[in-house]
């Protein structure tokens, strides 16, 4: 009872799906986990799936984009979930592209989002400075100076470092961490002198790790001028629903995994999906599965839909609930997959205890579920 | 077109349904059930079940002839969202409409559907649901209530139990067994009587809840007319499952239909809130998060399938899914509100702010994963019918 895609999203989704069981498959993930170099994902990938005109399916038109809404990108994100494709997607457009679609003006709307959609500009969202998701808890610094801003701090858990063209970097204006208000956005050019970064092997073979600013030096030209703790907290919304619809990707493939596993292994003489313990636990599984889905159309409707205070309201409390509940989903998920198989789902070898790897950081990005949960109640107002 | 249509059924809602009628009943066995010995809770439902059954509004989507309105599925979902609006209470709750009418529909044939349907449609008779036996619950096709052949018609023997309304009733659906050389599903056949035919004894029996809307029927020689029997001899069980199919379906709504206090809001009142304007118990506070999220996504999961009809196509075993999560849900939140109101609710007169039943409710919703199949069944029917399991 989830509902239908249009025929755009259904091509949409059938090309995505075709395009990384060829190309961006666990294949690829497994040759690309164990290679020796240091970037952070591979660029002649990349240059491929741009041209594919997923980069802009998000973005406006009038940036050279489709427009096909966050509803549309989000069929790319399952699909990537499925398969574990390694891309700078949620990076460089989740994350990246929609901070300079919400915050910036129009002039640094069209020199950087273009870019993004040809594939030509890779960018990475360096905010979070902890373990733990809190959008203003930022002590980063930015001092306004003559020749523009002089940033300096330490994020952390900052994605595809070694390898984006440009960082994204949220820092404080004023105020103390903590506040709501008194933060600003900046587009930081990797190379700018006073940057350095740290890779730190994680534990779903993606690329991340600690970005230092050090009295970096950038223009006024490079921060966002829309930047309110509104639009951060939207910006974090949209990149919720985008990380639960990955997580999603991951809920219907383990899924769909063990199911067949239950029809092919057999204990005592008999498959052991025919033994009720299981059963009665795959068919739960299904339904929260169900639900997972439902609540992330509906986030992601609502941000396509939203237009007024109250749209956005409404899109900001859904993105949070599709994230506290593909959370738990997922960990749901990927759980019961590695039981469900036994020993070999404890091996490296095979498949499915890869995707427990995956899912775990997703669910941490941007807040678990307690995070979320919280928010809710918060936004509930209790 | 359809913004007309909402204004009309505004403006008629608002000239027609008297502000008795716009709260829920502190239980829902406290809906008008309608019948020939109607049991009237409150003085005003007669009159609003009438008004609502004049304009076919009692079964909205069924055609005019049998005594509904015609509507398309968006305009009989308009109707009920302006009802929600103003939280109409539901005029009719009738097993008639949401378990026998869709059998007759689909199996009866054109003499069964303009007896009985009009007559379910203004609420002039009342259906109980005949199924479970002694020995036969989750295993339903086992039942042992024989239906001997006696040419024109048929005498019935044997014992029905936890038969819903029974007591109040006028006529029973019912299986029996008509043949018992067959394998057990074959041989049960899905007849109509009037619960006034002779040698039927009804006989109620109390929950845990004190109420005592369920009974044990009783056939000694009852005799059913061959023209009562729906579908073919032997077809019963293909009937017993599709109607089992909407009785799942209505089941699960179950927990829709009251309007009660929202729980967090009611959570504030009680316990207060902290120096950050949090709830003041942060283990609730989670407990009630986790639930609205759950309850949240149900919602619009059961929405989705109700705007778009491909969406929930196929859904006999879907039904399943929903009566599973649905019932356990009611279960949950039922359990929420004897936690945020603590030990008053365990009086037994207790009333909340929307006049709810606490004690009763929160007892009679252990019930909800039991009846029309328990939450097991439900999970060994999506395991085989929709997940292909052996
Ligand atoms: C409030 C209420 C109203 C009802 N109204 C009606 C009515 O109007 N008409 C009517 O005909 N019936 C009615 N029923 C009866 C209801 O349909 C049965 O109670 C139900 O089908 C379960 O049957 P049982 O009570 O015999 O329990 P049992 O079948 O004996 O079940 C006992 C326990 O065993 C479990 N179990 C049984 N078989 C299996 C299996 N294969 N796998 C796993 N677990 C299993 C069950 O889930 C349950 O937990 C009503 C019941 C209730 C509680």
């Amino acid at each position: 009872m989830t509902l239908p895609l249009t025929e755009e999203q259904e091509m949409l989704s059938r090309s995505v799906a075709e395009f990384v069981a060829d190309r961006a498959s666990i294949t690829q993930f497994r040759a690309w986990r164990d290679r020796t170099t240091e970037t952070a994902f591979d660029s002649a990938l990349w240059r491929e799936i741009a041209e594919m005109g997923w980069c802009g399916i998000a973005i406006d038109e009038a940036y050279g984009g489709s427009a096909l809404g966050y509803s549309g990108l989000a069929l790319v994100l399952e699909q990537f979930g499925r398969h574990l494709s390694i891309t700078p997607m949620n990076a460089t457009v989740l994350a990246g592209a929609t901070a300079i679609s919400l915050m910036g003006s129009e002039t640094q709307k069209t020199s950087w989002l273009p870019a993004i959609v040809d594939g030509s500009l890779t960018l990475s969202l360096a905010w979070g400075e902890g373990a733990h998701f809190a959008p203003f808890a930022v002590a980063t610094r930015a001092e306004k100076t003559a020749q523009g801003w002089q940033l300096s701090g330490v994020k952390h858990h900052v994605e595809d470092l070694s390898s984006v063209d440009r960082f994204i970097v949220v820092a404080r204006e004023s105020g103390r961490p903590g506040d709501r208000e008194g933060l600003g956005v900046f587009v930081v050019p990797h190379d700018a002198k006073g940057v350095s970064v740290e890779a730190t092997p994680r534990v779903d073979a993606r690329q991340c790790g600690t970005l230092t600013l050090d009295d970096v030096v950038v223009d006024d030209g490079c921060r966002l001028t829309g930047v309110t703790s509104v639009a951060l907290e939207r910006l974090a919304g949209v990149i919720n629903a985008g990380l639960a619809a990955e997580l999603l990707g991951i809920c219907e493939e383990t899924f769909a995994r063990t199911l067949k596993y239950l029809k092919e292994r057999s204990q005592f003489g008999k498959l052991i999906g025919s033994y009720q313990a299981l059963q009665h636990r795959a068919a739960h599984w299904f339904v929260e599965v169900q639900l997972a889905r439902t609540i992330v159309q509906e986030a992601l409707l609502a941000l396509d839909r939203a237009r007024d205070a109250e749209g956005y309201r409404q899109a900001d409390m859904l993105c949070s609930m599709a994230k506290a509940k593909l959370a738990q989903v997922a960990e749901l998920s990927t759980n019961e997959a590695i039981q469900m198989h036994g020993g070999i789902g404890m091996t490296d070898a095979f498949d499915i205890g890869l995707y427990i790897k995956r899912a775990r950081v997703l669910e941490q990005a941007y807040g678990d579920q307690h995070h979320h949960l919280d928010r809710l109640a918060a936004l509930e107002g209790y | 077109m359809s913004d007309s249509f909402r204004d009309e059924v505004r403006a008629w809602l608002a000239a027609h349904c008297p502000p008795s009628m716009r709260v829920a009943p502190p239980e829902i066995s406290h809906l008008y059930g309608g019948g020939r010995r109607a049991k009237v809770w409150h003085p005003d439902q007669p009159a609003w079940c009438a008004a609502m059954a004049s304009r076919g509004w009692t079964v909205p989507e069924w055609p005019v002839e049998y005594g509904g309105a015609g509507l398309s599925r968006e305009h009989a979902a308009i109707l009920r969202e302006e009802m929600r609006r103003i939280g109409a209470q539901q005029p009719l709750f009738s097993f008639g409409i949401s378990m026998l009418s869709p059998v007759l529909f689909k199996f009866g044939n054109d003499d069964q559907r303009r007896r009985f349907l009009p007559d379910i449609a203004r609420g002039a008779i009342r259906w109980c649901q005949g199924y479970s036996e002694p020995n036969s619950g989750s295993d339903l096709a086992s039942l042992m209530t024989r239906a001997e052949d006696k040419g024109d018609h048929y005498l019935v023997n044997g014992q029905k139990i936890w038969t819903s309304y029974g007591d109040e009733a006028d006529w029973m659906f019912c299986l029996v067994r008509t043949n018992t050389s067959v394998p057990k599903h074959e041989g049960i056949s899905f007849v109509l009587f009037d619960m006034n035919t002779p040698g039927v004894t009804v006989r109620p029996i109390k929950l845990i809840s004190g109420a005592s809307p369920f009974c044990e029927v009783f056939f000694e020689n009852v005799r059913v007319e061959k023209t009562n029997r729906v579908g073919e001899e032997g077809q019963g069980w293909a009937i017993a499952t599709y109607l089992l199919s909407h009785e799942r379906e209505m089941i699960s709504s179950l927990g829709k239909i009251r309007h009660d206090t929202d729980p967090g809001r009611r959570a504030l009142e009680i316990f207060g809130t902290d120096g950050e304007g949090r709830l003041r118990n942060a283990s609730l506070r989670q407990t009630l998060a986790r639930y609205q999220l759950d309850a949240a996504a149900f919602r619009l999961w059961i929405e989705h399938g109700e705007r778009h009809p491909s969406a929930s196509a196929g859904m006999g075993a879907m039904s399943s899914a929903v009566k599973y999560y649905g019932t356990e849900l009611n279960k949950r939140r039922n359990e929420l509100y004897l936690d945020i109101e603590g030990a008053d609710a365990l009086l037994w007169d207790a009333r909340g702010p929307a006049g709810e039943a606490w004690a009763r409710n929160w007892l009679r919703s252990k019930g909800n994963s039991i009846e029309g199949g328990t939450s097991e069944i439900q999970l060994n029917i999506i395991a085989k019918r929709v997940l292909g399991l052996p």
